[in-house]
Formats: structure tokens, C-alpha cells, sequence
């Protein structure tokens, strides 16, 4: 960049180095390594995001449809069993058998059998029994030795094995992909006649998500409440009276999660601070203590309070951009307080609102720790289903499928905040 | 936010009531966090407060949770790890972040927007869904219940702090500063080290310490990724709550609320430091 001073108009009139290259070719050069150079400083972390984060989110994906386990388990079976005709009514044939008793032998052996027994249970109970009674009695089973057929002898082991579902459900899920997870993740399941709703008191996912979601908007809502005065008297007050006020809803902020939750949980609980108030004042009766734990309420009031900063901030930082005159001039030409407020001051708010609110949102639909301890049975949220199905249930798959469905929504509303407030326009405090 | 000399009733009246409901919001931001900390001296195992207390006689006092707290090896072993965890993540993800900072504010570059958006996600994809993501991959690579895995994926999800404060103290970098140093003869290197380190500083500092809090913080990651071996200062208080509830934890989140308070005030420090270098405030 610095010998560009020293430049030389050539007979063609373009410009030159005092080398003789051109200059235009030199500065093209030059912004292509600055270019490169901006890309190298970012790639590290590019790559770092990939491998620590983008592939583990991508293989929650992929799990979410793998069902390579049956295949896995019964190798041979499943070419012969793609043959029947699952609506004929009639068993598979002899060699069906065969393989499967082969096949279940070896995954005997090898002590994978009651994988593929959980794996089928999800889709109907009872599977994962059946498969580790046929694992224990084939063991004394010697195919050698045998005096019936191989049908015979497995139905002898188990009467199921002679009914036609459970040779439907490995043929159904034979396959590399599945999309039972998802069909369950909904409250849905594959039958013969196609997919139908899962019996009625079985269905909770959708009430879940609709949960999720109502309670997300709520304690959206209430944040918007309760941060719009605080941002507006933030905003309207002296720099120093403002930043002195700013501690008190920037250290909620900085305060860990566990003790906000903690302290709430002191607050809330039967025994806590605000039943003993409310009992020493007179207000209820020693048996008449507020269950405001461990159910919704403990959730939305808890979340409302954690989430409140997200919305006070973003807020704050919009409406300390509106030129104060605006509203004065309102009132000048007539305009009651009110009215300039709701016709002039309000509307400029509205993409502060927009941010804040998609913001509080997104981070309440994926809430995880408040709910799980003062949100009792019926103020947990989706995430606490799939924790639940990866640490307690084991049920991967759902988890996962659950999961990708919550990531669908969330993205949907990061591309909407993108739209509404620009991610590079993101701030922090 | 003085009321005018010609304010009318209704006016003074709605302006006092606003005042006050202002004030009721502020205590319910703030008294959560207050409350702890007496609760935390109570000498009794309850979360709420005895007769004693309410008549402030020194017997319903104790310091007998602090001592529990620094007597159980559970409790130091969790700070510890909560800091080498913590620590090593912040180094982590302040360099690439950083570094990636430099890169985007270059004023050409391409694809920004997405590039921006993949390395903000792990902020905004929900806590649940990187742990089940994590948890998964890292059983795949060996990296279940490694300190190296839990440092990792905190990095990870750190990073997009450092990125965003480190950016915005670039978007008021006054670019022709740099530009006099290269004029005057100075190397690249040189100027980077002497112009642009001492002017984004603050801005990485506050970028560290909220990667920092953000780890230090963090406990759905650690309950998948990590072990026993890995458990944290939350971990230790999650589990606490859900299993027995003793005001230890109280006295853990009154050392915490302390803690963050420092933090707090060297953001601020450093703010109010960045913004003053950059000349955007007259003090």
C-alpha cells in the first residue's frame, strides 16, 4: 500500500507502479490477499465450530432416521423377508425362519440380540420381552439336532412368533432409515393400514410442543410487561442515575442460573419466604400455604425473572436512540401525553419489542434447568422430554427426532430475528 | 424524567404510579438475589427464615453452611474443576474467536452474514440440543466423560460471545490509524501489536470474561459430556437442589452473586475503558 504514492501515467493512460507493473492489477492483487488473509484469520474457528459443534448437531440429525440395527442384527433374514408379502396373512415361509433362528444365534452369541428387542419395543411393547425370552431358550437350541421345522420350533418357544404383527414390524423396520422417531415425536404411528394417531392416552408430544410454545409466548409476553417501564424510565433518566439503576437489572444477569433458580426456589417453596409472609400478615392461613412450586406457575415466574435482562436490554439500546423532540414536538402541537406516546414514541419501540421478544423466545423454548427443578409434572418443557429420553428411557432415537423438531423451530425464528434485527447487529450489555 | 412545571393531576398522578410500578419491577429483579444471602447465614437447615432471624438475634446466625462448604472435598473438588474447565475453555475460545473477529470486519468479506450466522449458532441453538448433539458424537470419538471433551464443547458454545463483543469494538475502529502506522514505515506485524492489540483489548477482555461466566456457568453440557469426574459448581447445585436441599447451596450462591459482582464491574470498567479509547464518550 505504500509505494502506491509513487505511481506513472503510461501513453495509454493507465496508471503504474514505479516497478512499470500496473497499478490496477497491483491493487487487485493486494485487496484478494487482504481477502485471503480475512478468510485464514476466520477458518480456525470455522473449523473448530464444525467439528465441535455443526457435525455433533448434524449427527443427532442422522440418528434421528438410523435404524441400521435391524439389519445389523438379522443380516440374512432381511433380504428373504423383503420377499413376503406382509398383507398376505399367511407367516413368512420355512427359510425366513431359518435365518432369523440363524441370525439370532449368532447375535446371541455375540450378546446384541436385546438391542434389536428395545430398538422394536418402541413401536410395540412386548417385542423387547419376547426377544430375550427367544435369546435365552435358543442357546439349548441345537438347529442340528432339530426334529420340526424351524417355524415349529420358534413358535414352540413363543406363541408370538406365530403371530403375522411381528413379522410386519421387522419387515416394516427393516430398512436403513426410519421414520418412526418422528412419527412418535408427533404422536403418531405406522400401522398396516398406514400412519394413525397412537391411542389417545398415549399422546403427548403435541400437547408438550403446544405447551412449550404457550408458555414460551407467556413469559414472552410478561417480559415485555415488565421490561418495557424499566427500559423507558432507563432511557428517559440522567446517564448517571441510569447507569446506577443498570446494576440492578444487569447483575440478575450476570447472576448464575442454579442461584436464581435456587433463590426462587427459597421464595416459591410451602415453607419458603413468601408463604410466611403472607401467613404472618394474615392473607392465608397456616393451611391454605400457595402451591407456587413445582407446577406453572414456579416455571413462568422463575423463566420471567431469568429471561427479563434479554428484554430490558435490547430495548434500552432502541429507545435510547429516539431523539427526545419527537415526543415534544407531539405535545406541542396539541397531543396529550398518552396520545403522543401511543402515536409517536410507541411505534419506535415496536423493533425493540421485535428483538427482544424473539430473543426471550428463542431461549425459552429450549429451557432446560428451571423447568426441570421448580417446574414439577406440568410445567416441564420439550427439553426436558429429550433429556429424559437420553438419560433415563435411553430412547435415542425419539430423543433425537424431538430434538431435531425443536431445532426446526428455532431456526425459523433465528432467520425471522435476522430479519427483524440483523445477527451482526447482535449486542451484548 | 423530572415531571414538567405544567403537568396536570392526571399527569402527576400517572407519573408517580409509573415510579412506583418502576419500582416494584426492580425489586423483583433484585430481591431474588438479595434474599439468598441472609438466608445463607441461617443456623437452622430450612430455606426460609426462622423467628430468630426475623428478631435479629446473632443465635439464629451461623456461618456453619460456609464451613460446610469448604470442609467437603465434593465441593472443592467441583471448584476446581469448574475452573480448569472454565479457564482452559475461555483460552480456547477467546484466540479463535478473536482471531475469526479480525477476519469478519475486514470490510469485503465474503459471505458474511452466513459465515456470522454459523459461528453465532451455538448461542442460539437451544442448550438441550447441543448437549444431545454432543453427547452422542463425542461417545463416538471417546471423548464422554474427558475434562478435554467438557472444555471443548464449552469452548464451542462460548465463542460466539467473544465473536460479537470482539466485532463490535472493530465496528468503531477507526481504521485510518493503522493506516498513519503504515504510512510512517511501520511492518503490518508492528502495527497490529502496537495500534490494533491495545485498541481492541477491552473489548477481548469482556469478550473472556463472558466466555468465561458462560462456561462457568453452564450445566446441561456438563451433565451429558462429562462424568463424575467432570462435575462443576453447577452440577454440584443442580444435583443439590433435586436431591437434598441444604442451605450449603445458599451459601455456594451468596460466594457466586459475590463473584459475579467483580465480574460485573470489570465489564463495566472495561466498557466504559473502550469506549473512552475510542472517543465516543467525552470523560
Amino acid at each position: 500500500m505504500s509505494q502506491s504514492s509513487s505511481t506513472l501515467k503510461t501513453a495509454d493512460g493507465s496508471l503504474q507502479m514505479a516497478d512499470g507493473s500496473s497499478l490496477k492489477a497491483n491493487l487487485e492483487r493486494s485487496l484478494r490477499r487482504r481477502k485471503r488473509n480475512a478468510l485464514l484469520l476466520v477458518a480456525p474457528l470455522f473449523l473448530f465450530i464444525l467439528i465441535t459443534f455443526l457435525v455433533p448437531i448434524f449427527d443427532m440429525l442422522i440418528r434421528s432416521v438410523d435404524n441400521k440395527i435391524t439389519a445389523e442384527i438379522l443380516p440374512t433374514t432381511i433380504p428373504l423377508l423383503a420377499n413376503w408379502d406382509a398383507k398376505s396373512g399367511k407367516l413368512p415361509d420355512e427359510s425366513v425362519f431359518k435365518a432369523f433362528i440363524n441370525d439370532a444365534q449368532i447375535a446371541n452369541k455375540a450378546k446384541i440380540i436385546n438391542r434389536l428387542g428395545k430398538r422394536l419395543n418402541y413401536e410395540k411393547s412386548g417385542t423387547s420381552s419376547l426377544f430375550r425370552k427367544t435369546g435365552r431358550k435358543l442357546k439349548k437350541l441345537d438347529p442340528e439336532k432339530l426334529t420340526s421345522t424351524y417355524k415349529d420350533a420358534l413358535i414352540k418357544i413363543d406363541k408370538k412368533w406365530a403371530n403375522i404383527a411381528i413379522w410386519q414390524l421387522i419387515q416394516r423396520e427393516s430398512g436403513r432409515y426410519t421414520n418412526s422417531h418422528f412419527l412418535s415425536a408427533v404422536d403418531t404411528e405406522n400401522s398396516p393400514d398406514g400412519i394413525k394417531w397412537k391411542d389417545e392416552d398415549s399422546q403427548i408430544y403435541l400437547n408438550l410442543f403446544k405447551r412449550t410454545l404457550w408458555l414460551s409466548f407467556l413469559i414472552t409476553f410478561l417480559t415485555v410487561l415488565l421490561g418495557y417501564p424499566i427500559a423507558y424510565l432507563l432511557a428517559s433518566l440522567k446517564t448517571k442515575t441510569s447507569n446506577l439503576l443498570m446494576i440492578l437489572v444487569l447483575l440478575p444477569f450476570w447472576t448464575s442460573l442454579l442461584v436464581r433458580t435456587s433463590a426462587w426456589i427459597a421464595l416459591l417453596q410451602k415453607e419458603g419466604v413468601i408463604n410466611d409472609v403472607l401467613v404472618t400478615i394474615g392473607l392465608i392461613s397456616e393451611d391454605g400455604r400457595l402451591a407456587m412450586i413445582h407446577n406453572q406457575t414456579g416455571t413462568i415466574i422463575a423463566m420471567t425473572h431469568i429471561l427479563l435482562p434479554f428484554m430490558i436490554l435490547p430495548l434500552f439500546s432502541v429507545m435510547k436512540t429516539i431523539n427526545p423532540s419527537y415526543v415534544r414536538a407531539a405535545r406541542s402541537m396539541g397531543a396529550t401525553s398518552f396520545t403522543a406516546f401511543r402515536r409517536v414514541y410507541f411505534p419506535n419501540t415496536v423493533a425493540g419489542i421485535g428483538a427482544g421478544g424473539i430473543l426471550v423466545f428463542i431461549l425459552s423454548i429450549g429451557y432446560y434447568i428451571t423447568p426441570a427443578l421448580v417446574g414439577g409434572t406440568q410445567g416441564t418443557l420439550i427439553s426436558n422430554f429429550i433429556a429424559y429420553h437420553i438419560s433415563e428411557s435411553l430412547n435415542w432415537g425419539l430423543a433425537a427426532a424431538l430434538g431435531t423438531l425443536l431445532l426446526l423451530l428455532v431456526l425459523a425464528l433465528y432467520i425471522l430475528y435476522d430479519k427483524v434485527v440483523g445477527i451482526d447487529n447482535m449486542k451484548l450489555g | 424524567m423530572a415531571l414538567p412545571l405544567h403537568a396536570t393531576t392526571d399527569e402527576r398522578i400517572w407519573h408517580y404510579l409509573f415510579l412506583a410500578i418502576c419500582t416494584l419491577i426492580f425489586l423483583f429483579l433484585i430481591i431474588p438475589i438479595l434474599i439468598v444471602i441472609p438466608l445463607s447465614f441461617n443456623v437452622q437447615p430450612y430455606f426460609t427464615f426462622t423467628p430468630e432471624m426475623l428478631s435479629f438475634d446473632p443465635k439464629g446466625y451461623s456461618t456453619r453452611w460456609y464451613t460446610a462448604f469448604f470442609n467437603d472435598t465434593n465441593w472443592q473438588k467441583a471448584v476446581k474443576n469448574s475452573l480448569i474447565i472454565a479457564i482452559f475453555s475461555t483460552i480456547i475460545s477467546t484466540f479463535l474467536g478473536t482471531l475469526a473477529a479480525l477476519g469478519l470486519s475486514q470490510k469485503d468479506f465474503p459471505f458474511k452474514t452466513t459465515i456470522m450466522g454459523i459461528l453465532i449458532s451455538p448461542m442460539v441453538v437451544p442448550l438441550i440440543i447441543s448437549a444431545a448433539g454432543m453427547f452422542f458424537f463425542y461417545a463416538r470419538i471417546n471423548l464422554l466423560g474427558t475434562h478435554l471433551g467438557v472444555i471443548l464443547a464449552h469452548a464451542a458454545l462460548s465463542t460466539p460471545f467473544v465473536v460479537i463483543t470482539v466485532t463490535a469494538t472493530l465496528t468503531g475502529f477507526d481504521h485510518s490509524l493503522t493506516r498513519a502506522a503504515s504510512s510512517l514505515g511501520s511492518s503490518p506485524t508492528n502495527t497490529f501489536f502496537k495500534i490494533t492489540v491495545p485498541l481492541i483489548t477491552p473489548g477481548v477482555i469482556s469478550g473472556a470474561l463472558f466466555a468465561f461466566i458462560t462456561s462457568f456457568d453452564e450445566v446441561i453440557v456438563v451433565l451429558f459430556v462429562g462424568s463424575v469426574h467432570q462435575r462443576t459448581i453447577p452440577w454440584a447445585m443442580f444435583s443439590g437442589i433435586r436431591e437434598e436441599i441444604s442451605p450449603t447451596i445458599l451459601a455456594v450462591a451468596t460466594l457466586l452473586i459475590c463473584f459475579s459482582i467483580i465480574l460485573l464491574f470489570l465489564v463495566e470498567l472495561l466498557r466504559r475503558r473502550n469506549e473512552r479509547l475510542r472517543g465516543l464518550s467525552p470523560n
